[in-house]
């Protein structure tokens, strides 16, 4: 019992990062209709980003840990950004009407690309950062001594998580921005011709969804404590297949795919090999996908952005 | 006086191509402030490709589009559409998985967001079944709702040129009077500049000050809606049967 329960934790936390991520996967296929294979380069760059933001806040001088956390994530946030809104730019919008597959394959070359100038910039090895945040509550103990633990860290991720994705759902269900995306989405002729800018507003899903990745970059650095320039694709496949087990396109299947991921991989890591939990993971994907071939939650009538 | 220059909507010797097609060859026309002109022509004729080449997509590939005196031609289709034209397009595109007030709301995306509650009470006291249905998605509704949706979310915008295209087309007939009724009031109480797009020409001719007919891709007649009803060209070509 107390073995499954941390087993839960470490789950929900690690499906946290993989719903964050996932949500920009899904966002971008939903508007339009590609997978952005450079999302989980994204995602490691974010994780460059807010080590150096660490070190040099570090050399600044500010060191009271909640005030840094913040910068870190804000600076994080920006940056990323507009590592994603120029990876549209530069690489899919000039291709936005040719042949279905040339966004594709253009964004297998930014991938590679982001990878490659990470490794050019940082080295080909991991970076570490000393724990930013340390000690956290201890909810059980077992007679041998085996201890429940919520460490401020984990805590820290599913909140921000919780929150980020409640802000989020709002934000496309009820606002005016929100709208936008998903007239777009459902019919990108009639959105324009109600006054959307729709190059915009595709600008903007990127935007969004390197703002989330960027979040996940942040968790991941202080969860794991490193980061190495090939983090994002073993990552990014990861969440891109919680947002296909989710349903792609499917707002609500990102999150619920990204949890289930991070529960089977934290499960099968616990009870059977930590070698297998890849398999495992993969293995559902394919079960769900031979009985339900558009994802848990990848109906039409689902809200999509 | 008010000469052609200063038309509300002034197309000029337009041509519009689709790959190395010729949809438009050439057309002209003027639809004057306060007006309901309406352009009537077969399955075809290009009348859809003019509506979308006045909002710029496609873009003319020759020819001016010129709205309030401003040339448009060239702009995108957003900027069009928030200079103060909306259109109720062809197949209506009413968004499936947003409710009948998304869909509103969608149409107020240029407008000022504090007539939205006026102008949502307006688009409900015109089509009364709307308001019903508001929680509703617009996929659900029948057709007769998706078009009155599609004319309801047009005027959101308040726009000073409205745009319909075949707002008739595959509506029973007591819907399709009802349409044209409410065409006609949003002419006359609100003073909207109506451009209607028609296959159903009877109606149209009846309630349009003046018209165009279309062959083609080529404007080949106008005059007042009435000279068109009395035309025997017209009447051989659109209304044999019409009602």
């Amino acid at each position: 019992m107390e073995y499954f329960l941390q087993q839960l934790i470490n789950g929900l936390t690690l499906g946290s990062i993989f719903g964050l991520i996932a949500i920009g996967y899904t966002m971008v296929y939903g508007i339009i209709g590609m997978i952005n294979f450079a999302h989980g380069d994204i995602f490691m760059v974010s994780g460059f980003i807010a080590l150096m933001s660490f070190m040099i806040l570090g050399i600044a001088g500010v060191t009271w840990v909640p005030l840094a956390l913040a910068l870190v994530l804000v600076i994080a946030m920006i940056f990323t950004s507009v590592y994603g809104w120029t990876v549209e730019r530069v690489a899919y919008r000039p291709l936005r009407g040719s042949f279905r597959l040339a966004p594709l394959i253009s964004a297998l070359g930014m991938s590679i690309f982001l990878q490659n100038y990470v490794q050019l910039l940082q080295g080909a090895r991991s970076k570490a950062m000393p724990p930013m945040i340390e000690g956290g509550f201890t909810l059980m103990e077992r007679a041998d001594g085996f201890t429940v633990d919520l460490s401020y860290v984990r805590l820290m991720i599913i909140v921000a998580t919780l929150v980020l994705m409640i802000a989020f759902t709002t934000l496309i269900a009820k606002t005016s921005l929100g709208r936008q995306q998903r007239a777009c989405e459902q019919d990108k002729k009639m959105a324009a011709l109600l006054g959307v800018n729709v190059d915009r507003t595709i600008s903007l899903t990127f935007v969004m969804g390197a703002g989330l990745a960027a979040v996940a970059g942040c968790m991941y650095l202080l969860l794991y404590g490193v980061i190495d320039f090939y983090e994002g694709f073993v990552v990014g496949i990861k969440a891109f297949t919680a947002a296909v087990l989710g349903g792609i396109g499917s707002l609500p299947g990102a999150m619920l795919g990204g949890l289930m991921l991070g529960l089977i991989e934290a499960f099968w890591s616990g009870y059977g090999s930590v070698e297998g939990k890849d398999v495992a993971a993969f293995g559902i994907l394919v079960l769900v996908l031979i009985f339900r071939p558009s994802g848990l939650l990848g109906r039409p009538e689902i809200e999509k952005v | 006086m008010r000469g052609s220059d200063a038309a509300l909507l002034s197309v000029s010797g337009v041509h519009t191509f689709y790959g190395s097609i010729e949809a438009l060859k050439g057309v002209s026309l003027q639809v004057e402030a306060g007006e309901i002109v309406t352009l009537i022509g077969a399955n075809g004729a290009g009348k859809s490709t003019l509506l979308m080449t006045i909002c710029g997509d496609p873009r003319a590939a020759r020819g001016t589009v010129r709205f309030d005196g401003r040339d448009i031609t060239r702009r995108s289709t957003y900027e069009i559409m928030r200079s103060g034209i909306a259109q109720s397009p062809e197949g209506r595109r009413i968004f499936p998985r947003m409710t009948v007030l998304e869909n509103l709301q969608m149409g107020a995306l240029t407008a000022d967001p504090a007539h939205l509650e006026e102008d949502l009470e307006r688009a409900f006291a015109l089509f009364p079944r709307l308001k019903e249905r508001q929680h509703q998605r617009g996929g659900t509704l029948s057709g007769g709702e998706q078009q009155m949706l599609a004319i309801g979310r047009a005027l959101m915008s308040r726009p000073r040129l409205l745009l319909l295209d075949e707002p008739s087309l595959g509506l029973a007939p007591l819907i399709v009077r009802q349409i044209f009724e409410v065409i006609g009031e949003i002419n006359r109480t609100q003073g909207m500049t109506v451009f209607l797009v028609e296959q159903n020409a009877y109606h149209a001719l009846k309630l349009a000050h003046r018209g165009y007919v279309m062959v083609t891709g080529e404007v080949t007649l106008t005059g007042t809606g009435a000279e068109l009803l009395a035309n025997k060209e017209v009447q051989a070509a659109y209304l044999e049967g019409g009602s």
